[in-house]
C-alpha cells in the first residue's frame, strides 16, 4: 500500500518521518483541538495503525516499533479515548441486573442514530451507494482483523466463541468466503478500486475514526472489553440494515456481488449478534466483572460513531439530492 | 467432532445451533450447515428460513 497524502501538520510529520529518514521520528506537538473528527489527527493514527497491519511499500517494518512513533501514537490515543469517553458518558446504561448483555441490549434499543440504511433502502441513487462503499472501504478491508488481536487476551468460554465468531467471518476455510474478500469484491463490482487503502486520501475524518477506534481496542490489552463490547454493538445493528442496503443495492441495478456482500450480513450477523452478547461478553464479564464497564463503552462507542457518521453521510447526500432537484 | 449437536434458545430471537450438519425444515427439504454455529428462526417470520434474518426485531415481544 502506498501512504496517504498527508492532511496537516500531524500526518505531514508521520509521512515525513516514515518515508524521509530511518532514525527514529522526532516530537510534535498536537493542539488543544478535538481529535475525534480531525481529519489530520486522525489520519495520522489510521497510517500509525496500519503499520501493525499491512504495513506501507516504501516503509521498512521495523518503523512498527519506532519509539517515537509510538510515543505519538499514546498521545493521540490517549485524546482520543478521553473525547469517547466525555462523549458516551452520558449514554444511560445499567438496568442495575449486572448482567452485561442486558445491558447491552438496553443501550442498543436506545440507539437512535440516523437512518442511513433506510436512506439507502428506499431513497438513494447509485452514486450514494458508490459513495457509501467507498467510505466503509477503510474499515471493511480489515473486516475482523482489529477483533483477532483480543484473542490471546482473555481466555476460557470467551475466547472458544470469539474464535468460532472469527472463523466465520474468515470465510470458514473458504478464502473466497473471507468477508474482507466479499467487500472487495463489491467494490470491485461497483466500478470501485479494491486495493486496500486505496481511498485512504477520499473518505472522511468521520470514517477513520470508526475505522481506528476498533484498533483504539484491539490493540490495547487494557481495552479487551471495550473491544468485545464494540464487537456486540456492531454485530448487533448490523443484520436488519444489511437486509436494507441489500434491497437498496438491488433497487439501483448494481451487480449481485455488490448485494451479496449484504446478504451475507443479513445471515452471518444474526448468528454474531448472539454469539458477542451472550458468549463473548456475557461468558468474559461473568469471568472478570471488573470489565463490565468497559464493555458498555465499546459498545456505546460503537453506536455515538455511527450516529456521527451516519448524520455525516445523510447530511451530505440530502445536499446533493437538493442540488439535483 | 463428536457428533454432539447443542441448541441454545435465544430469548425473543432464534435458536442458536452447534455441531449441526444439516438441518431439515418442516417441507423436509435439508438445508447443509455452513457456518461453525447457526441461528435458526424461532419467530417463524424469517424471509430466510430455516434461518434467522433478524425479522423478529420487527415483531412485538408478545407475537414471537
Amino acid at each position: 500500500m502506498q501512504l496517504p497524502r498527508e492532511r496537516g501538520p500531524i500526518s505531514r510529520h508521520v509521512i515525513g518521518s516514515l518515508v524521509r529518514t530511518q532514525d527514529e521520528a522526532g516530537p510534535i506537538a498536537i493542539g488543544a483541538a478535538e481529535v475525534l473528527d480531525d481529519g489530520d489527527a486522525q489520519l495520522a493514527l489510521w497510517i500509525l495503525y496500519e503499520l501493525h497491519y499491512r504495513g506501507f511499500d516504501e516503509v521498512a517494518e521495523d518503523r512498527e516499533w519506532d519509539l517515537g512513533l509510538l510515543r505519538l501514537r499514546k498521545t493521540l490515543e490517549r485524546r482520543f479515548e478521553h473525547e469517547l469517553r466525555r462523549a458516551v458518558g452520558s449514554v444511560p446504561v445499567a438496568s442495575g441486573t449486572g448482567d452485561v448483555s442486558a445491558q447491552l441490549l438496553e443501550l442498543i434499543a436506545a440507539d437512535d442514530s440516523p437512518p442511513v440504511a433506510a436512506f439507502l433502502h428506499r431513497t438513494a441513487s447509485r452514486e450514494h451507494i458508490v459513495d457509501f462503499l467507498r467510505e466503509r472501504s477503510v474499515q471493511q478491508l480489515k473486516e475482523s482483523d482489529p477483533q483477532s488481536f483480543v484473542l490471546p487476551r482473555i481466555g476460557g468460554a470467551a475466547k472458544a466463541a470469539l474464535a468460532e465468531l472469527q472463523y466465520d467471518e474468515y470465510g470458514g476455510g473458504r478464502p473466497e468466503r473471507l468477508h474482507s474478500t466479499l467487500f472487495a469484491d463489491a467494490l470491485r463490482a461497483a466500478g470501485l478500486d479494491d486495493s486496500y487503502g486505496a481511498y485512504t486520501d477520499d473518505v472522511s475524518a468521520l470514517s477513520l475514526a470508526n475505522a481506528n477506534a476498533m484498533s483504539l481496542f484491539g490493540l490495547q490489552r487494557r481495552l479487551r472489553g471495550a473491544a468485545m463490547g464494540h464487537l456486540a454493538a456492531f454485530e448487533a445493528t448490523s443484520s436488519v440494515p444489511a437486509r436494507k442496503i441489500a434491497a437498496g443495492i438491488e433497487r439501483v441495478g448494481l451487480p449481485d456481488a455488490v448485494a451479496a456482500y449484504f446478504h451475507e450480513h443479513v445471515e452471518a450477523d444474526a448468528v454474531h449478534e448472539q454469539v458477542a452478547l451472550h458468549d463473548i461478553c456475557g461468558r468474559l464479564v461473568e469471568e472478570d466483572p471488573t470489565l463490565g464497564a468497559d464493555v458498555l463503552f465499546g459498545a456505546a462507542t460503537c453506536l455515538h460513531l455511527a450516529a456521527l457518521s451516519g448524520a455525516e453521510l445523510l447530511e451530505r447526500w440530502s445536499g446533493e439530492l437538493e442540488v439535483a432537484s | 467432532m463428536t457428533g454432539e449437536v447443542s441448541v441454545r434458545v435465544c430469548p425473543g430471537g432464534p435458536l442458536l445451533v452447534r455441531g449441526a450438519e444439516v438441518v431439515v425444515d418442516d417441507a423436509g427439504e435439508r438445508h447443509p450447515v455452513t457456518r461453525p454455529v447457526v441461528a435458526v428462526c424461532a419467530c417463524g417470520m424469517s424471509g430466510r428460513k430455516p434461518w434467522c434474518d433478524s425479522t423478529h426485531k420487527a415483531v412485538p415481544a408478545q407475537a414471537r
